[in-house]
């Protein structure tokens, strides 16, 4: 999608001075930031600036505790309506998989679809098939987790997520505890969902991935966020100092 | 230029039956002794209870007793009701090993039918009143022997089990009052011998109740045993979830399940599944401590053998008695411990 196009796109997420406290520790420093619909945006920073935490007050995994966060036209209260009507626009891709384990590839991809959306299974399942063929493994559809590989289980964890047919897709380190050579097969899914125009917050050290395919890249640090721009523009022309100095120590290794 | 390595048979002393005895048996000069001491130590334990059981043993107090054991003041002539009941169990028991693998409307069947058997064994065992003409009443009073003491493990395991799912959830719950409120219960029930919550459900019960409501002893007893057994599932479960990652937790709620679809769903078919051999052991536990309800006053097998060593012609055979009873629980414990086996590894398949 070019960038022009996209301006002319309305704001699918809107987060305005987002706070959030661990106990004493204060995890996100009043965070405001807009996205647009069918942006993909990578967020990368040092390890514990709260890139997780900020993910995941979007689709309410944590709760902010000042500031508004806005998806998709709904505010996100307490009100727990308004939680799941925005936990079901947002699917969500976890550094570790976290798939179900006591059910099969297919089961795990089926299972929001029949109980949230309420679809007859026959639907359920042949929507999953689909969804297990775009990610590449389809002959893995009758498996347990337990009997996938980490590439595998990454990409039955994404068909599981788009299974619901969300608006906006988050992914917290996909790739982190995968082994090189699974590395690939993963990024390949992502970059395939990326073109294909769905909103997408991508926190990855995957540069590579990030010029492919991010329209902006958003730097991440001691909660709040250091600097963000076109990606182009953040790799050719860092402004900040913190940004040039871990730009070096992930581009040089 | 690709080297072919030789396929060699294996070395002969490590095949056949006198390589397995040579490794297994005989391996040491200590390994050996042991081997030939315990061969001794068995023949002499066998040779007694052997010689036992087939000469010096009068069985004719268990033959001639048998339907006492059983179904113990249990009438006669309506002893065709336990057997269909039986009948019943064991009819649903092989349709489930034949759709064992059958999922969907099968198995929807399955479950309704265990559903309704209770209520209907229920009945069927009760009767409706004491002039009916069709199954007139048996009060639970006469309900004795192995029949009262499967009534109380089967009933007792089944009532208590939901029971105590529903307290380890609630000792988890955000709510504080039903979180403390469970932790209580849980925490004084397992601090109490089951003897005394036995006293106590004969004795207390009729004090909650409403006046129109009058159990029997039976009922009262069914009562105390699910109360108690509920806790100590309680505890067990409670093990099984804290034992779920959190992030299975986080999964269920980004694709959009609610709490109650969550813990239904995702963590409590794990939870379970993790502790099945804790509870299993419980309920046996649970089997045999049905035996205590002879302190109410009721007559479970063992108060049945008890009294069948007093009667006149077979007195003094108390070896026999017991030994029968013993066999009878042994059956049954081992038969629920090598359910839960089977069951761990075919729900096992798959996991990590
Ligand atoms: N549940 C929690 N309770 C207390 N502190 C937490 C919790 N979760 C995260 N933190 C702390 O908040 C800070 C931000 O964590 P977060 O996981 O968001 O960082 P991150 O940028 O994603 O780091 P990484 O690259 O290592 O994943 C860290 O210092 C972490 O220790
Ligand atoms: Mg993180």
């Amino acid at each position: 999608m070019q960038n022009e196009k996209l301006n002319t796109m309305e704001d699918i997420i809107i987060c305005r001075d987002v706070h959030k406290w661990f106990g004493d520790f204060h995890v996100l420093r009043g965070v405001s930031v807009t996205i647009k619909r069918g942006e993909v945006v990578v967020i990368c920073g040092p390890s514990g600036g709260g890139k997780s935490t900020f993910i995941r007050t979007i689709n309410r995994l944590e709760e902010h505790q000042r500031g508004d966060i806005i998806v998709d036209g709904i505010e996100l209260t307490s009100d727990l309506r308004n939680i799941h009507a925005v936990q079901r626009e947002i699917g969500m891709v976890f550094q570790s998989f976290n798939l179900f384990p006591h059910l099969k590839a297919i089961d795990n991809v089926t299972l929001a679809p029949i109980w949230v959306r309420r679809w007859p299974k026959e639907k359920a399942v042949k929507v999953a098939m689909e969804l297990l063929e775009r990610v590449g493994i389809p002959e893995q559809a009758y498996k347990y987790p337990g009997q996938l590989s980490g590439g595998q289980q990454q990409r039955v964890a994404i068909a599981r997520a788009l299974a619901m047919q969300p608006k906006i897709m988050l992914f917290d380190e996909p790739t982190s505890a995968l082994d090189p050579e699974m590395i690939k097969e993963v990024l390949d899914v992502m970059v395939e969902l990326a073109r294909s125009g769905i909103t997408m917050i991508v926190v990855t050290h995957e540069m590579g991935f990030a010029k492919e395919v991010a329209h902006r890249i958003i730097f991440f640090a001691d909660g709040n966020i250091v600097e963000q721009n076109t990606t182009e523009e953040f790799f050719i022309n860092p402004r900040e100092d913190r940004t040039k100095l871990f730009l070096s120590q992930i581009l040089t290794h | 230029m690709t080297v072919q390595s030789e396929v060699l048979r294996p070395p002969r002393t490590e095949v056949g039956l006198l390589g397995w005895l040579k490794k297994n048996l005989f391996s040491t000069w200590y390994n050996a002794l042991l081997t030939i001491f315990s061969v001794a130590f068995i023949y002499v334990v066998l040779r007694g209870i052997i010689t036992w059981v087939v000469r010096d043993a009068r069985w004719a107090v268990v033959t001639v007793n048998f339907r006492v054991f059983m179904i113990g003041r249990y009438p006669g002539k309506e002893a065709w009701r336990v057997l269909v009941s039986l009948g019943i169990v064991v009819f649903l028991a092989m349709l489930t090993w034949v759709f064992r693998r059958a999922e969907g409307k099968p198995r929807r069947w399955l479950v309704i039918g265990w559903l309704l058997s209770f209520p209907l064994i229920g009945i069927l065992l009760r009767g409706f009143s004491r002039e009916s003409p069709f199954l007139p009443l048996v009060s639970e009073n006469l309900w004795s022997g192995v029949l009262l003491t499967l009534v109380l493990a089967i009933v007792g395991i089944v009532a208590s089990f939901p029971l105590g799912v529903v307290l380890a959830l609630g000792r988890r719950s955000k709510l504080p009052v039903v979180k403390v409120l469970c932790t209580v219960y849980i925490e004084t029930i397992r601090g109490v011998p089951l003897i005394s919550v036995l006293f106590m459900s004969q004795l207390m019960l009729p004090l909650f109740l409403p006046p129109e409501i009058r159990l029997g002893t039976v009922m009262r007893a069914l009562t105390g045993m699910t109360l108690f057994s509920a806790a100590y599932t309680a505890e067990n479960v409670r093990g099984g979830l804290a034992a779920i990652p959190i992030g299975q937790y986080e999964a269920a709620r980004a694709v959009g399940l609610n709490e109650a679809l969550v813990m239904a769903l995702i963590v409590l078919p794990q939870a379970l599944r993790a502790v099945i051999p804790a509870i299993v052991g419980q309920f046996i536990s649970l089997f045999k401590d049905t035996t205590l309800v002879a302190i109410v006053g009721l007559l479970d097998l063992l108060g049945i053998a008890k009294a069948v060593t007093g009667q006149k012609e077979f007195i003094g055979l108390h070896k026999e008695v017991y030994a029968f009873a013993a066999v009878i629980f042994f059956i049954f414990c081992y038969t629920m411990s090598y359910a839960s086996r089977r069951l761990e590894t075919a729900l096992g398949v798959g996991e990590r």
